[in-house]
């Protein structure tokens, strides 16, 4: 089979993985089912990323969200729900409404995003991005970089502290 | 052939199904699930500009900027939605209406 085509199917493949189990996170009852979808959208977006030759981000993407704040996510709805509550309803409310609004919101971007007329500088070629990467971080964006450190500690510093037991 | 504005469609549909999921939950949880997704959605535009851009890395460099205030906000945000558990024990949206007078 040629190859070009192989390629091409499996990006649909994993573009339907993507968009299907987004959707069964929105539209699912259940918490602990819409989470665990969760786990499917965010490996297919970490397969777009090896498409778009971005190595370095697909391995962030599998170590920060799917190991930290999807794990994150799973704690909050068991720790915000009693053990014995098995189905973990999760109510929907304003239904139509909302979904006329997001149809028109997702027309409106793909009909502009479609008409728009991109530059076409050529695609960058799939080369590793580590290094490239690590150069910029340390040479252009060094500043940024010490602010989401700093930034980092204070939010971490902050959750322990809303979540922490006042002292009687 | 697989061009941008595949990437772009999937981005949009990412993150209209985001805005639902803010939209139409009352859980606290799956809001905060619906925000990722949106989050996920801009990283994603992000990449595939950065990847047809001739050369561009740094669109990947925002991304990975995203991602770390997305952790930030994952954690104060279950932070939050514990100390409200905490104090109206429940994480339904319409509950926490403490400020209303």
């Amino acid at each position: 089979m040629d190859k070009n085509l192989f390629s091409q199917i499996v990006f649909y493949c994993f573009a339907v993985v993507v968009v299907g189990s987004a959707a069964v996170v929105v539209f699912s009852r259940s918490l602990i089912r819409s989470a665990f979808a969760l786990l499917f959208t965010f490996g297919g977006v970490a397969a777009l990323y090896v498409y778009l030759g971005a190595d370095f981000l697909a391995a962030t993407q599998m170590v920060i969200y799917v190991g930290g704040i999807l794990v994150l996510l799973l704690f909050g709805v068991m720790l915000t729900h009693k053990l014995y509550d098995l189905n973990l309803r999760g109510e929907a409310f304003q239904f139509l409404p909302a979904l006329v609004l997001v149809l028109v919101v997702f027309s409106t971007l793909v009909f502009f995003m479609l008409r728009a007329d991109w530059f076409s500088g050529g695609e960058r070629a799939a080369t590793p991005t580590t290094a490239a990467i690590g150069e910029l971080l340390m040479r252009d964006f060094i500043l940024p970089f010490e602010v989401a450190s700093i930034f980092l500690l204070i939010a971490l510093i902050g959750a322990a502290l809303i979540v922490r037991r006042k002292s009687q | 052939m697989i061009g941008l504005g595949h990437y772009l469609i999937i981005s949009a549909a990412l993150f209209s199904l985001g805005i639902m999921c803010v939209l139409t939950r009352k859980n606290a949880v799956n809001v905060l699930m619906g925000i990722e997704l949106i989050l996920n959605s801009a990283n994603l535009n992000l990449v595939a500009f950065s990847k047809f851009s001739a050369g561009n890395i740094e669109g990947q460099i925002f991304s990975i900027f995203i991602i770390v205030v997305a952790a930030a906000e994952a954690a104060v945000a279950l932070a939050i939605v514990l100390a409200m558990y905490r104090l109206i024990k429940s994480v339904n949206l319409d509950r926490a209406d403490t400020l209303k007078g």
